[in-house]
């Protein structure tokens, strides 16, 4: 049963070949068993878990029907969870029981999805290995020597572990989609504004951005459906009409425009990976795209704007975890001061200071200019570049990561290695744009994954392309060993 | 030395919304602690805040009052300090695109004199709540009600050259945000604060001062006492061979003195950056003239109305348009009397002195606007004499009924029929014939004095009844016939 | 421009960080290797580009002026460190 996808799932439970109660106790008892080797979950909701499963179970008895109804789900622990653990990964969060529940989460349990759990992360979503956890780091179910990405890192690694068939995932500089590649899963992070952010504890409020994670586009668009859409309680949602996911996942790919951006094969891109790439390029090409090559001159200053504007934000978003209202608050502090300090030092991770600081230091007085709005200006330089391609193609295509996941230590000596594995990423989340990865092949055991990034609300296009591509390969069918 | 002083004013008004600026939570002033306090107001982790229409508006009635221009598009930035009082670790706040732009105030000072005070801008932000010093195990308790409570901060040019002028712009300020209806003016439930920037400098000088500013004075008195003291020492710093020092200060009332304030000591560093969790607010300009449509008249418009429809003094027109609610009291009094000269005497003397004896507002005034009106009419229509009217003011301020109500239960009308009053006189003239003679003796100069004895006597006799001018004329001709 | 320790410490106290002094050579550096992959932009000529503050540059939605909160402050202070009568509490505040 743990290999059903989410999609499957609907239909058994549609049909009445299982139960919600009947499958949530299987992948319960799958979790109990398999994830003390990935530690993919930091918390596991069983009681709320077999409650839900329950009433889903009594919904459909009453003549409900949806696709999501009874199906299973995990959400990455910076989702708000009334009265659970909401810990972000870090031990200034550790006690944090939540008083609320987020858009998101609200959504889906009203939709009569089953909460399974709340999967690992890098501490406040910063990272792309998932090694800056409080609750340690979470291993990659193809190589357990291996990382899994990050930030979503629990998420990607429980869902390829098929302990799940989908989860939820932030993506800030591709924290869903860089996971997603390195599990061989595939993952959305949909238009800025297109999922409500409120009960989504913000890392870079202008780049956040929830979304699914699972195995297969279908999956993603069922998911995607019960997530997003306006939400009054967040200024930046946009009011925009959300269209049918699954409708149009079949639509022809004929005449389709793609662009391959030359600055996306150059170097510092594994060969091995630019091979796969190009080889989905030529199924995509079987099935009607024509493809041509385009430019996205500004892309490789991304990286080092996208360093000043998420910690910058950053920097001002956690300066509310300070001992006083919740979190963790340090022992006998002998005035304010000493409480801040102490309550912070304690309480946050080495990387998350150190992007504290980089935003503190950034935003501060006679650097401002400098520094956020450069970076500012150069985000806008990356739209333009993206507008103009849109004028060409219809969608863009290039690897998720330039390397496949790496060992776990391997770069913990030094924070800027880690940082340009999200070079191919970050550019969506500074326009704003929608952007998948899609499983592509291996390389030493290892998946790979294939980006494809569209205009602004075009999430159908992108789980179209992908489903249409999924339909003629099966890289995104293959499981690891031992899961 | 002779020095020239120098004052800027940062007014932070309380918006009067029913709701936060950026929560639902009410904004009602003196709640048990923490129970105003929404998961937004607490600053709990993945809140988001959403924007209050009417703070937009009131802001923007504010700077249409002020004759300001209006940001098409502004912007909210975050003001980022620790402070246990600030829930997020910053305040949302305005800093280069501020909602109201540049405009100016007029303000009437004491000798009759109008000075026009520019405004720098005025920014909407949120309040921050309140640390309670008292015991609690020796710490320091925070009540979250008050933020998130919208606020609009009216900053001054640095045009004030005197504490009075001071206080004068800050009571111009108090009326129109009490005229417009956009904050109660509660200075002692802290709904209008004022933080004073003051220097001195040596008459002639252009450069200004190195100023201080006096935090959070909260009361018209304080405000000129505070300016006064901080005033007083920088001088002697000065004379003395020191300096000022630029660094902020707090006003103790009991010791008349400013300090400087320890939690304020080390330089701020406020980076401040554009809020990601909220868009820039656009006014469209038909937002913009609807909001104009509703402006009430404003306190200048109505002081140059007062003195060019009812031919009133500046020094009268300025007390009565002072508060709104004076002014529509005047006015409902003048509708119905007719008279604004004589409205104007008795809403300011008697009806001013009662209020302050009683320690009321106007709006809570035991007579009404209808009622006095009223009683003026039968003052113009002979009925009463201004004696007598004082007596049926009284009555009406005890409640016992308008004004022909109380003269016809008391007996109060004026005696106008000359046979009635040459009786009296008649008779007063013969109870003091020894006077009388006297007085025809005396010569010119003297009898003066003499004749008011008369006069006195004849309204005693008539109980005040007696039309005061039959009386004078009557007596004259008797007296001297 | 590379940052000294006394930078970070000052960085540090801005943010209510408390370092150890063990940790500031590290974290000195990697600050200063962070910063130096930031500055890369300083070669970009950004000259009349606007700011891009939001991607979709979308304009402020407003709320109508209704209370629409009610008291929770039982469970909103039932996570909290440390309360009395109502309060959060923190050590003694001088003003």
């Amino acid at each position: 049963m743990h290999q059903l996808t989410l999609a499957e799932i609907a239909r058994g439970l549609a049909d009445k070949s299982f139960s919600s109660e009947e499958l949530t106790r299987t992948l319960l008892a799958r979790i109990h068993q398999l994830d003390p080797q990935l530690n993919s979950f930091i918390s596991v909701t069983e009681e709320l878990a077999l409650s839900q499963a329950r009433a889903a179970d009594a919904r459909r008895a009453n003549g409900e029907a949806g696709a999501l109804l009874g199906a299973p789900i995990a959400h990455k622990d910076l989702f708000c969870t009334q009265g659970i653990r909401t810990s972000c990964g870090s031990k200034m969060l550790d006690n944090f029981k939540a008083p609320y529940d987020a858009t998101v989460v609200a959504k889906l349990a009203e939709a009569g999805m089953v909460t399974l759990g709340k999967t690992n992360m890098d501490e406040f979503a910063m990272g792309s290995a998932n090694e800056s956890s409080h609750y340690g780091p979470v291993k990659n179910p193809w190589n357990l020597e291996h990382v899994p990405g990050g930030s979503s890192g629990g998420s990607a690694a429980a869902v390829a572990a098929r302990l799940l068939p989908a989860s939820t995932g932030t993506d800030t500089g591709g924290s869903i989609r860089q996971p997603a590649a390195l599990t061989n899963l595939t993952g959305l992070k949909p238009t800025y504004g297109r999922v409500s952010r409120w009960g989504m504890i913000a890392y870079a409020s202008s780049l956040d951005q929830g979304g699914p994670l699972a195995r297969t586009a279908e999956d993603c668009a069922l998911l995607l459906q019960g997530m997003a859409g306006f939400d009054a309680k967040d200024s930046t949602c946009i009011d925009e009409p959300v269209g049918d996911y699954s409708a149009n996942l079949n639509a022809s790919l004929q005449g389709l425009r793609i662009g391959l951006p030359k600055e996306y094969f150059g170097a510092g891109l594994d060969p091995r990976i630019a091979d796969l790439v190009q080889a989905s390029v030529r199924e995509l090409e079987k099935l009607g795209a024509v493809v041509k090559e385009i430019s996205l001159p500004n892309m490789q200053h991304a990286i080092p704007a996208y360093y000043v504007i998420a910690p910058a934000e950053a920097s001002s978003n956690l300066s509310r975890f300070d001992g006083v209202r919740y979190g963790y608050r340090c022992e006998n502090p002998k005035d304010l001061t000493d409480l801040y300090k102490r309550s912070r030092g304690e309480g946050f991770g080495a990387e998350v200071q150190r992007r504290i600081m980089v935003g503190a230091y950034a935003l501060s007085a006679g650097y401002y200019d400098a520094y956020y709005l450069q970076a500012q200006k150069i985000r806008r330089l990356i739209k333009n570049d993206f507008m103009a391609a849109f004028n060409d193609v219809d969608v863009i295509l290039g690897p998720t990561t330039p390397n496949p996941a790496w060992k776990i230590g391997a770069k913990n000596n030094d924070p800027i290695a880690a940082y340009l594995e999200d070079v191919y990423t970050i550019t969506a989340n500074l326009a704003g744009l929608p952007g998948l990865s899609m499983p592509a092949g291996f390389v030493e055991g290892l998946p790979v994954g294939v980006q494809l990034l569209a205009p602004y609300f075009q999430e159908g296009r992108l789980l179209n392309v992908a489903h249409r591509y999924q339909q003629v390969t099966d890289w995104h069918t293959r499981a690891p060993n031992g899961f | 030395m002779q020095w020239e002083v120098v004052i800027g004013l940062e007014i932070h008004t309380q918006l009067a919304t029913q709701s936060k600026i950026f929560s639902g939570s009410a904004t009602t002033f003196g709640s048990e602690p923490n129970t105003q306090a929404s998961l937004i107001d607490l600053g709990m982790p993945g809140v988001l805040p959403v924007l209050n229409q009417e703070a937009v508006r009131m802001a923007c009635m504010f700077g249409l009052a002020i004759d300001a221009e209006i940001g098409e598009h502004n912007v909210f930035a975050r003001k980022n300090y620790f402070y246990p009082d600030l829930p997020k670790g910053y305040q949302i706040s305005q800093m280069e695109l501020p909602i109201v732009g540049k405009g100016y105030l007029d303000i009437a000072l004491e000798d009759g004199t109008v000075k026009r005070i520019g405004i720098t801008r005025a920014h909407l932000e949120e309040d921050a709540g309140k640390s309670l010093h008292e015991d609690f195990s020796g710490a320091t308790g925070i009540d979250l009600n008050r933020a998130g409570t919208p606020l609009l901060e009216i900053v001054s040019e640095p045009e004030m050259r005197s504490a009075k002028e001071a206080v004068a712009y800050v009571k111009a300020i108090h009326a129109l945000v009490r005229y417009l209806g956009i904050c109660d003016g509660n200075m002692a439930e802290g709904s209008l604060r004022c933080d004073c920037n003051v220097s001195i400098r040596p008459k002639g000088q252009v450069e200004f001062g190195t100023r201080c500013e006096i935090k959070n004075v909260n009361s018209f008195r304080f405000i000129e006492r505070a300016i006064n003291t901080e005033v007083q020492r920088q001088i002697e710093l000065i004379e003395d061979g020191g300096r000022v020092i630029q660094e902020t200060r707090l006003y103790d009332p009991n010791k008349d003195e400013t300090r400087s304030m320890r939690s304020k000591e080390e330089a701020n560093d406020y980076r401040y950056f554009p809020d990601p969790d909220l868009l820039p607010v656009v006014i469209e300009p038909a937002f913009l003239e609807s909001i104009r449509a509703t402006l009430p008249e404003l306190p200048p418009q109505k002081r140059e109305r007062f003195q060019s429809e009812f031919n009133l003094s500046a020094y009268d027109a300025n007390v009565l348009a002072s508060s709104r609610e004076q002014a529509d009291y005047f006015e409902a009094v003048v509708a119905v009397c007719g008279d604004a000269k004589l409205a104007a005497n008795w809403v300011m003397v008697e009806l001013g002195s009662l209020l302050n004896e009683l320690g009321l507002e106007i709006d809570q005034a035991p007579v009404s606007a209808a009622n006095l009106g009223g009683m003026l009419k039968r003052i113009l229509d002979n009925t009463i004499n201004g004696k007598i009217a004082k007596v049926v003011f009284e009555k009406m301020a005890a409640g016992e009924g308008d004004a022909d109500q109380v003269i016809e239960a008391n007996g109060l009308k004026q005696v106008t029929d000359s046979g009635a009053i040459e009786k009296v006189l008649d008779d007063v003239l013969k109870a003091n014939a020894e006077q009388v003679e006297q007085y025809r003796a005396a010569d010119e100069a003297k009898r003066g004095k003499m004749f008011g004895f008369f006069v006195g006597q004849a309204m005693k006799a008539s109980k005040g009844k007696a039309n005061p001018a039959q009386v004078n004329q009557l007596l004259k001709s008797k007296l001297e016939g | 421009m590379a940052l000294e320790r006394c930078d970070v410490e000052k960085i540090a106290h801005l943010a209510r960080l408390g370092l150890n002094d063990a940790d500031l050579p590290r974290t000195t550096d990697a600050l200063n290797s962070i910063l130096a992959l930031v500055d890369q932009m300083q070669a970009v000529d950004t000259t009349g580009i606007e700011p891009l503050a939001h991607p979709l540059e979308a304009s402020q939605r407003l709320r109508a002026d209704v209370v629409t909160e009610t008291n929770h402050r039982d469970s909103y202070q039932a996570i909290a460190p440390a309360t009395e009568n109502g309060l959060y509490l923190v050590p003694k505040v001088i003003e």
